[in-house]
């Protein structure tokens, strides 16, 4: 007989194998659900996961597409490290996009130096004010942060909507919903000439570097991982739940205030009411599967954008449906919630006496 | 070993592929034609009436043509990837068929000049790069003569999409169409915010139905307005492609495009080496990209005889869509009498005419 023992403690080793096993359950699959499709499996994997990086600019549009997830991610992993539960990136994501089209519209054609960095701070300010309404209530009248900040995420896409069917819409755009294209000084600089990656990735990587040094290297990261792990200790060594929840929330909604500017000052140029891909949704698996530690979220958020892209390859050359990337999605999310099972029980052949 | 020879197969693999767009300008091969579609293709609507096109092209140059779709890409940054992946990989002629993806077109017909692009619905154009669109008003407009004839109530409902010039032409055009039978008829107007999100393009259409709406038109992409009024027993329009099975009994008509007319005459001229891609073109009835087709067999005679003449009054010209005196909401004269509204005034049409309630989002 087959059973599930439990753990004396939780395995550290089955906590960062879980992820592989997930990725590689998910290439099995994957590779069934081709042949069950007709199609040669190891050419399907191979369009999916292994032609889109077959050259320079395909890995430049690989690290592109994660830039915003793993900005997202970060930010969002700090709070669920306290079990501050932030499902609303997405809708912070898109106030950073306007907080920062804000600042370029205002600048105009101004060709200040200071521009971006005013884009920049926008962004990450309106980001953290958006994620800031959650954490007051929270705060204030216990109000389910869950419930307000995904709730928050529609009314920041009605907010974008107005903006650029309204007030912000570009005066020669014969009425389409978008404003003008930013001016060269409110445009991220590009990283490598003929690609479209910009400054934004190394945004990004400099808030994992400060995400890792705040929860690992500082005592207020410290108190955010004690309130998550034994809220009791937490409590019993005084520190402040509310403060937490500050944190979390602010972290949080900075981060992702800050992707959001840097997809409209890197390959959109401009806003519209398009904007929202759902990156601030796929961060929380980007941020899960990463095992809420910046390197996994590095690597998860890669694994992520390549999912989407291989999803653009086998459409264009098996002539697969669109849904393919989705589905690898969600069997990848469905396999790690499966695999993690392990790091708190272990597999037992036999009765439990014999197991014993 | 093995997978050092495997590595060398793989090198010698990838440079093939890069020797790829050169050969397939060679005359053997087939002109590869790429489609990038912003919904899925489905059963009806927009990105299907798409297909019928891609399908009509494929059947009118059988060999000489060898095309690809993608589906479902969003209108964003993602827009300027697959639309390049299309052109790396050797297509020759690229229809980019959803207005979002203008500056993602515009951005890679720069990077790839020998390529041909063409946007649909939008306005930038580039030496090669075209726009092409068809007169979907001129559809709403017939539809909107049916409408008038075939109410009671006079109370008609539209679920549109997003108010863009060329949704709130159409909302016009359908509203001009029935008061041009039943001068008392008026229009409602539910917006969805979507291209296609058949959950709220149903409640829409259900709010409208129970305002007192009793025939319905919509300028989203599912059939979802059809099934609701099937279900409540009142009428509706198939729109952009025929869908009558999702509404036998409520469909009156549909409007229904054919996009293939613009497409064959593209790659033929492409294949004839004599097409000039910078155009801007508006097909309508009278290049027979849009029409009312698969009319409801329960339909009147008299309303059929109505439907014919006004469908010749638009190809003759005889009687424009947008005829003066026209007045929008306000009672402000757009177009005097005599005259017809110019196409850059239809381009930027941000008002709603007389008979269509409510207010233009965003609008003053």
């Amino acid at each position: 007989m087959l059973r599930l023992e439990a753990r004396p403690q939780a395995s550290r080793l089955m906590t960062w194998l879980s992820p592989l096993l997930a990725a590689v359950l998910t290439l099995a699959a994957g590779g069934v659900l081709f042949a069950l499709l007709g199609k040669d499996p190891a050419e399907g994997l191979r369009l999916f996961l292994i032609a889109p990086l077959k050259d320079l600019y395909g890995l430049s549009e690989l690290l592109l597409k994660a830039t915003p997830l793993m900005l997202c991610a970060t930010g969002l992993a700090i709070g669920f490290r306290a079990n501050i539960w932030n499902i609303g990136a997405e809708g912070q994501f898109m106030l950073g996009a306007v907080g920062a089209t804000g600042i370029a519209l205002w600048a105009g054609e101004s060709e200040s130096a200071l521009v971006l960095p005013g884009m920049l701070l926008g962004g990450a300010l309106a980001g953290a004010a958006w994620a800031a309404i959650p954490a007051w209530l929270k705060t204030r009248f216990n109000a389910n942060e869950i419930l307000v900040s995904l709730m928050l995420v529609y009314v920041a896409q009605l907010l974008v909507s107005w903006l650029v069917f309204g007030p912000w819409k570009d005066p020669q755009g014969f009425n389409f919903p978008q404003t003008v294209m930013f001016a060269d000084a409110a445009l991220l600089p590009v990283l490598v000439d003929g690609t479209r990656l910009h400054l934004g990735l190394l945004f990004a990587l400099a808030a994992l570097v400060a995400a890792y040094v705040f929860m690992y290297r500082s005592h207020a990261g410290f108190r955010m991982r004690v309130a998550g792990e034994a809220p009791d200790a937490a409590r019993y060594a005084g520190f402040s739940a509310r403060r937490t929840i500050w944190t979390g929330l602010l972290c949080g909604g900075a981060a992702a205030g800050l992707a959001g500017m840097a997809e409209v000052a890197g390959p959109m140029g401009q806003l519209t009411d398009k904007l929202s891909l759902g990156y601030g949704f796929a961060a929380i698996i980007v941020a899960f599967v990463g095992r809420l530690h910046p390197l996994g979220i590095f690597l998860a958020s890669l694994l992520m954008a390549l999912l989407y892209i291989g999803g653009e390859q086998v459409q264009q050359y098996m002539n697969l449906p669109n849904s393919i990337a989705l589905v690898f999605q969600g069997l990848l999310l469905f396999f790690l919630l499966g695999a993690d099972v392990f790091i708190r029980y272990r597999l037992r052949f036999g009765s439990e006496a014999a197991g014993a | 070993m093995t997978s050092r020879r495997t590595a060398l197969k793989w090198t010698a693999g990838l440079a093939a592929a890069s020797l790829l767009p050169g050969a397939a300008l060679r005359a053997a091969e087939p002109l590869k034609v790429g489609f990038v579609y912003v919904g899925p293709v489905g059963e009806a609507g927009w990105t299907f009436a798409h297909d019928l096109g891609r399908r009509a092209l494929e059947a009118a140059f059988p060999g000489q043509v060898k095309t690809t779709f993608i589906e479902s890409v969003p209108e964003g940054a993602d827009a300027e990837r697959v639309i390049r992946n299309l052109a790396q990989d050797g297509h020759r002629v690229i229809f980019t068929t959803s207005f979002g993806y203008m500056d993602a077109t515009l951005k890679v017909a720069r990077q790839y000049p020998k390529v041909v692009f063409q946007h649909a619905t939008g306005f930038k154009t580039a030496a090669n790069m075209g726009t092409y669109d068809v007169r979907t008003y001129e559809g709403a407009y017939l539809a909107g003569v049916l409408a008038g004839k075939t109410s009671k109530s006079g109370n008609l409902g539209v679920v549109g999409s997003h108010p863009i010039p060329e949704v709130i032409r159409n909302i016009n055009a359908f509203t001009i169409g029935a008061r041009s039978v039943n001068p008392k008829a008026s229009t409602r107007v539910i917006w969805v915010n979507s291209w296609f999100d058949p959950g709220k393009e149903r409640q829409a259409a259900l709010t409208l139905i129970a305002q007192g709406a009793d025939v319905l038109m919509q300028n989203t992409d599912s059939p979802a307005v059809l099934q609701a009024a099937q279900e409540k027993g009142v009428f509706a329009f198939g729109w952009d492609s025929d869908m009558t099975s999702f509404g036998p009994k409520a469909q009156l008509a549909a409007s229904e495009i054919d996009w293939s007319v613009w497409y064959k005459k593209v790659v033929g001229e492409v294949l004839a080496g004599k097409f000039e891609p910078k155009q801007q073109v508006w097909y309508g009835l009278k290049e027979g990209a849009i029409d009312l087709g698969h009319l409801a067999a329960s339909l009147p005679e008299d309303a059929k005889k109505l439907l014919a003449e006004r469908r010749k009054g638009v190809l003759d010209g005889s009687r424009p869509v947008f005829q003066g005196p026209l007045r929008d909401q306000a009672g402000k004269e757009v177009v005097a009498a005599g005259q017809a509204l110019a196409d850059k005034d239809k381009l930027a049409m941000n008002y709603y005419v007389e008979g269509v309630q409510g207010t233009v989002p965003g609008g003053k």
